[in-house]
């Protein structure tokens, strides 16, 4: 092994770090660079996939923002433009999942999941209630002699 | 006793879900085109840069559609495998030469094998875009009608085939 090992290991943990910047934009028209980067927002990176291809410089990131650019200039909608993406790389495109029947799940799982434990949570308190309720109070006499025990006068009587 | 298994059935659940959420592969995003019409296109082709390829110039046969580019390094797993196709005459493949120099192209044809009846050149990988590609290689077979039956994402490896030949067959007697 030699020294240049461990120094590009640090280098390649760090590389990912290079892509953190937001994609500058270029300057040639601010407002359509701005609707561009609404736009893009939507978009799920397919090569990066936790990111959007306006946070991306993946190559492929720039190719659809240049793509999302053209149809702008076009004159399509926003919605148009998604419209295209999902037909070409599907729902997993769109940053934010649709709501449809195959993501409610994913939508209202939590909230189902708060209902759950809510519910659990009601029932378990009900019947401690209840065992409260039925807990059998304690005679005159019992008492004598719960006090007796806990005084520790009487040792040894078991019965 | 039955409330001890409460946590235990807990735990079950969760090891089952992680076990299935952990052997999907996120890089294998299902193609929405499969079933449509194949996306069109007038590209020049790479080795002849007056000359055009168009899907439309292929109804009527089965045929399979190869992005491919000479950076690619997981395009030359397939290759061996594109060529053997191609050497049997079990369907012609087209390829789309994407995002590369035409002359890295050709080299790489050149010292590979071409397996190709003849490449498109996309250089600014708008037609891949179209195609819903995000990676290189990627493989659509297209029926007569020029609808896309399949498509494989990543190299084609030799268990592909099993569903590859009957497809084409069946494809082919539509």
């Amino acid at each position: 092994m030699n020294k240049t090992l461990p120094f590009a290991l640090l280098l390649s943990m760090l590389l990912p770090l290079a892509h953190a910047g937001e994609a500058v934009p270029t300057a040639e028209d601010p407002a359509l660079e701005k609707r561009v980067m609404e736009v893009s927002h939507n978009l799920r990176c397919l090569v990066c996939q936790n990111q959007t291809i306006a946070d991306s410089n993946a190559e492929l990131a720039v190719d659809l923002r240049n793509q999302v650019r053209e149809k702008l200039k076009q004159g399509e909608s926003e919605k148009e433009i998604l419209n295209y993406m999902v037909s070409r790389y599907g729902d997993f495109v769109l940053f934010k999942p649709l709501v449809k029947s195959t993501t409610w799940l994913l939508w209202f799982g939590p909230l189902l999941l708060v209902v759950l434990g809510v519910g659990v949570l009601i029932v378990m308190l009900r019947q401690r209630r209840k065992l409260m309720g039925q807990a059998q109070v304690m005679s005159a006499e019992e008492h004598v002699r719960a006090a007796s025990l806990l005084s520790g006068k009487n040792k040894g009587d078991r019965s | 006793m039955k409330r001890a298994f409460i946590p235990l059935g807990i735990f079950v659940t969760l090891v089952v879900f992680l076990w299935i959420g952990l052997s999907l592969n996120p890089r294998e995003v299902p193609s929405p085109l499969v079933g449509k019409p194949a996306p069109t296109f007038r590209l020049p082709q790479l080795h002849d840069a007056s000359k055009t390829f168009s899907p439309e110039d292929m109804r009527g046969k089965v045929w399979l559609l190869n992005v491919w580019a000479s950076w690619c390094a997981t395009c030359l797993q397939e290759h061996p495998l594109l060529r053997e196709m191609s050497r049997r005459n079990i369907v012609p493949i087209y390829g789309l030469n994407y995002k590369d120099k035409r002359e890295d192209g050709i080299a790489w044809l050149n010292m590979h094998g071409d397996p190709y009846v003849l490449a498109a050149y996309d250089i600014e990988g708008k037609v891949g875009i179209d195609w819903g590609v995000y990676g290189v290689p990627e493989s659509f077979l297209i029926d007569k009608a020029g609808i896309i039956r399949h498509k494989v994402i990543g190299a084609i490896k030799p268990e592909d085939m099993a569903l590859l030949l009957p497809l084409i067959k069946e494809l082919n007697d539509e």
